[in-house]
This record gives structure tokens, C-alpha cells and sequence, in this order.
């Protein structure tokens, strides 16, 4: 009674051997981020200063630092979201809350999703063709921010759809049935209690816009640009920029002879921001989470 | 039985005729001819999928919410036809009021649960501090929260217990004046003393609201509710009195049905 045959010690292997499979295939996700990470600070670390995020490069973008650049980036990310978040958001929650089933928002649906699909590259091409000469914004941080924009658009799009999506059907019901408008549902209840996961998405959405390269290198993004350093203003969005992504291609791919540790300090700072903007998602997310009970 | 018998003779709280309500293409409800009486409890009974909570979700219209339904006949509350293009849904829902099987308060605090109905139908200039107390010590004291709350209303409503929550959500009904109160397996969630406690409630308020329950349990229907109506796949079988319906069912499909031959 209740031994082991060899059937059990068969499976029991099956499963120790499984378990060590899956786990490691875990811990493959995990060792990449940390070669890279170790391996970009390991080779930018002589250049990596304070002093190297504020000078403009010089020397034919073999010397100095990566000021207009990183502002660019700011810029267009800024732009590109004051464009894409409302939009998205407002067009999410038109499709979660008004919208019924019909043609109509099946075609919304399916337009949202296959537009997150469609590459970069064919982004810039649409940008190009939109923006930069069609409403004749001209190259600029204006026409790369829209083109941005677009391409953000359906992510932010879904992930504001489905933050709204979890806040329980109850809650609108009991509005609803004291004569609640949808409007003051969404406002005092909907909205209050999806805000955490719109904003994450939102957030995340930044990061992702920060290291495309392809859709502003046709639409104002510029090889070399010289803005006053220290100046967080020196940039109109009329302007064409430098940005750190498309600064990244250059320095490694057209300046043959630039030191090596200038691609990768470039790339550390690219990173950096990227990571301390997710970081920035997941702290507010977990705050405003431990407020929220339900 | 009081002023609230009384009532009933001169005018029917909801009246509904030739009512007929399809989903897509599924009818769910058929010829639903019934007359409720105004002040009294009547229970909705049948087996799951007869469309009782349908017809509770048409008496405020609130079905409209869920997606495409289509319906024809005439529903008339208070005398007037719901269906009449020159009502207001929201005063209608101001008027009728649902009480939901999981309790759902909100997920603010309990005053603000009170006073959420008087927030959105009256401008924020209209509604002074001490009305709003007003109502919501009133509201709290008609369902018997009162005593335990009025000291932690800003609390946030959905850490109550169960009953508590119930009861708060029949409250918040309250300060917008309703006339009728829908509750839709009220007591499902909740355990024995819970299910005691609102059917008191019940009893509490029936006269000046009338109030229409859908219940699964028979047994609930039989000790809280003055009429009874058997539905069954989409019908109106039988509609009277809880004592006679139970003691002396007129439908043979009634009599399986309270046996618990299906169900």
C-alpha cells in the first residue's frame, strides 16, 4: 500500500526534469538584460559623466557629449505623447464604454490592431508622405512627433481599453440604476478606478516612442544639430533635432573612426532613461494600487 | 396591511401589457400581460433562464444598457407608459431602483455611496453640507445602519460585511426617492442572518416603496413577498397571492414547479 512504482518514479522524474527546463528557460529572459547592462556601462564607463549629458557633441561627433541629442528625444517623446495620450485615451474609452457591437466598431477594433502591426519603417514612410509633405509641416519635430503619434496610437489605444475593461461591470451597473448618465459613470467611477492602468500604459508608451529610430529619421530627425547647452528650451517644435536613437545609428555606423566608448555611452544613457521611465510606471502603478480596494 | 392596502386598490405600481422582448433573435419574453400592486412585495419565481431578471432589468429600462434588445408592448409605472418617447431614462431610473445579487457598493466611502444619487442629479451649488447629512442619516437609519455606521462613514464602502453592504446599497437607492425597488436574488450572497436582516428590511420599507424580488429560493419567495408570479421560458404562468399560489397552485407547470419536480 501507498508505495512507489516504478510508474510514479517515472513521472516524478518527468516532472524534476521539467521543472529545471522551464526554470531555465526563465532565467534565459533574465541573463541578456544583465550582459547588456553590464556590458554597456563596463565599455561607456570612461566617458560617463554629468558633464557628458550637457555639451553638445563636437569634433565631427567624435568628442563631447550628447546634449542635443538627449533634448531632442525629450522633445519629440513629449510632443509625441501631448499628441497620442488624449486621443488614445478618449478613443478608448469611447470604445469600452459607448460603442456597441456593430460594423462600425468591429472595423475600429480591427484597424487598432493591425496598425500596432504595421513596422516602423512604413510609419516613417507614412509620416514622410502626411506630415512632412502633404499638410507641409516640413521636417521638424512637429511632423516626427505626429508620425510618433500614429504609431503609439493603437497601443496606448488597447492598453487603455483593457484597464477600463477591469473595472467591474457592478460598479457602472449601480450608477446606472440611480439614473447615472454614461458620462458621470466614466467620471466619477470609471475613470477614478482604471486611472493606474491607463497611466502605466501610457507611461510605458514613452519608452517605446524613445528608442525608434526609423519613423523620425525621414520626418526631423537630423544627423547633427547644435543647440545652446544647458538650455531645456533651445528647441522649437518647428525645429528639426538630433535624437539619441538616430544618434546611436550615426555614431556607430557613419563616424568610422569615433572612440568606442562614445556608442555605448550613448546607449547607456538611452537605456538609462528608458529603464528609470518604466521604473517611474511601476512606482506610480504600485502606489496607486495599495490605495485601491475592491 | 395599512395604508399600503389601501393604496393598491386605487393605483397599480407597474402595469405591463403585451410585453414582448427579444435578444437578437432569441424572444425571452412572451406576452407578459401582469399587474403589480403599488406598496406590496411581489417575488419573481422560476427556473433559471424563464426571463425573470429580464423583466426586473425592463421595469427601469436598464437593459437597454447591455447591449441590443428589442421589445414591443407597453410597460406603464405610476400610470405612465415607459416606453412613451417623452420619457427621461434617467428620471425613470431616478424612480426605480436596483438592488443587485453581489452587493456593489462603490469604491468610495460609505457617505459618499449615500449621497452619489443627489451628486449626479443636482448641480454641486444645490446641495448644501447639512442636506447631505441629512439624507444620509435618514437613508442609514431607514435600512438599520445607522447605529453601526455614524461613526465610520468615511470609511470606504466596499470593506463592510456582506449584509452591511447590502443594506447600504439599498440605501443608497433612498436619497433620490424612488418608487419602486427592484432586487434582483438580493439575498444570494449573503448567509443566513444576512438573508434575515434584508428580508426584515424588506418588510421594513415595504408600503412606502413597492418592491418587485427575483428569487431562486422558493422558500424566500413564500415568507417574504405578499404576491407571487411564476414565469417560465419567457412566460407568465401564474400570478397571485404568495399563500394561495403556494398552497393552491391554478397551473399544473406551478404546482411541478414549487414541488420541485424541475427546476
Amino acid at each position: 500500500m501507498f508505495t512507489e512504482t516504478p510508474l510514479v518514479r517515472r513521472k516524478a522524474r518527468a516532472e524534476l526534469v521539467a521543472k529545471c527546463v522551464f526554470g531555465a528557460m526563465a532565467l534565459c529572459m533574465v541573463t541578456p538584460l544583465l550582459l547588456i547592462i553590464t556590458h554597456l556601462v563596463w565599455e561607456a564607463a570612461p566617458l560617463l559623466s554629468f558633464e557628458f549629458l550637457t555639451t553638445n557633441p563636437t569634433g565631427g561627433m567624435r568628442e563631447g557629449g550628447i546634449w542635443s541629442a538627449l533634448l531632442g528625444t525629450i522633445y519629440l517623446v513629449t510632443v509625441s505623447l501631448l499628441i497620442a495620450a488624449p486621443v488614445g485615451v478618449l478613443a478608448a474609452v469611447y470604445l469600452n464604454e459607448y460603442a456597441r457591437e456593430s460594423w462600425f466598431t468591429r472595423v475600429i477594433n480591427l484597424a487598432v490592431v493591425n496598425l500596432a502591426g504595421v513596422p516602423s519603417i512604413v510609419h516613417a514612410l507614412f509620416g514622410l508622405g502626411a506630415f512632412v509633405l502633404f499638410a507641409g509641416i516640413g521636417r521638424s519635430i512637429l511632423a516626427a512627433s505626429l508620425t510618433l503619434a500614429v504609431m503609439t496610437l493603437p497601443v496606448i489605444i488597447a492598453s487603455t481599453k483593457e484597464s477600463l475593461g477591469a473595472v467591474p461591470l457592478a460598479f457602472r451597473e449601480a450608477c446606472w440604476n440611480v439614473g447615472a448618465t454614461r458620462w458621470q459613470t466614466i467620471r466619477r467611477i470609471v475613470l477614478p478606478n482604471s486611472i493606474t492602468g491607463i497611466l502605466t500604459g501610457v507611461i510605458l508608451q514613452v519608452s517605446r516612442t524613445a528608442g525608434e529610430t526609423a519613423p523620425i529619421m525621414f520626418t526631423g530627425a537630423v544627423f547633427f544639430k547644435k543647440v545652446p547647452e544647458g538650455d531645456i528650451f533651445a528647441y522649437s517644435i518647428w525645429d528639426q533635432c538630433m535624437a539619441l536613437s538616430m544618434h546611436l545609428f550615426t555614431i556607430t555606423t557613419q563616424v568610422t573612426d569615433a572612440p568606442k566608448a562614445l556608442p555605448y555611452a550613448t546607449a547607456v544613457v538611452l537605456l538609462g532613461a528608458v529603464l528609470s521611465v518604466n521604473l517611474t510606471a511601476i512606482v506610480v502603478r504600485s502606489y496607486l494600487r495599495s490605495r485601491k480596494k475592491w | 396591511m395599512t395604508s399600503a392596502a389601501l393604496r393598491t386598490e386605487a393605483d397599480p405600481g407597474i402595469v405591463t401589457r403585451a410585453l414582448n422582448l427579444w435578444y437578437a433573435d432569441f424572444q425571452a419574453l412572451k406576452g407578459i400581460d401582469l399587474d403589480i400592486k403599488r406598496g406590496e412585495i411581489t417575488s419573481l419565481i422560476g427556473p433559471s433562464g424563464c426571463g425573470k431578471t429580464t423583466l426586473l432589468r425592463c421595469f427601469n429600462r436598464v437593459n437597454e444598457r447591455y447591449g441590443y434588445v428589442r421589445t414591443t408592448g407597453e410597460i406603464k409605472i405610476l400610470g405612465k407608459n415607459i416606453y412613451d418617447p417623452d420619457v427621461s431614462l434617467i428620471e425613470l431610473r431616478k424612480s426605480v431602483g436596483m438592488v443587485f445579487q453581489r452587493p456593489n457598493p462603490l469604491p468610495i466611502s460609505i457617505y459618499e455611496n449615500i449621497v452619489f444619487g443627489m451628486r449626479i442629479h443636482h448641480d454641486r451649488r444645490q446641495l448644501s453640507k447639512s442636506q447631505l447629512d441629512a439624507a444620509v442619516e435618514l437613508a442609514l437609519t431607514e435600512v438599520g445602519l445607522w447605529n453601526e455606521l455614524k461613526d465610520r462613514l468615511e470609511q470606504r464602502a466596499t470593506g463592510l460585511q456582506l449584509e452591511q453592504q447590502q443594506k447600504l446599497c439599498i440605501a443608497r437607492l433612498l436619497p433620490v426617492k424612488p418608487e419602486i425597488i427592484l432586487m434582483d436574488e438580493p439575498c444570494s450572497a449573503l448567509d443566513v442572518e444576512g438573508t434575515r436582516a434584508i428580508e426584515e428590511l424588506m418588510w421594513a420599507l415595504r408600503g412606502r416603496y413597492t418592491i418587485v424580488i427575483v428569487t431562486h429560493n422558493m422558500a424566500q419567495a413564500r415568507r417574504a413577498s405578499d404576491e407571487c408570479i411564476f414565469m417560465l421560458m419567457g412566460e407568465l404562468v401564474e400570478h397571485r397571492s404568495t399563500a394561495e399560489l403556494f398552497l393552491n397552485p391554478a397551473n399544473p407547470k406551478t404546482a411541478e414547479y414549487i414541488e420541485g419536480r424541475y427546476g
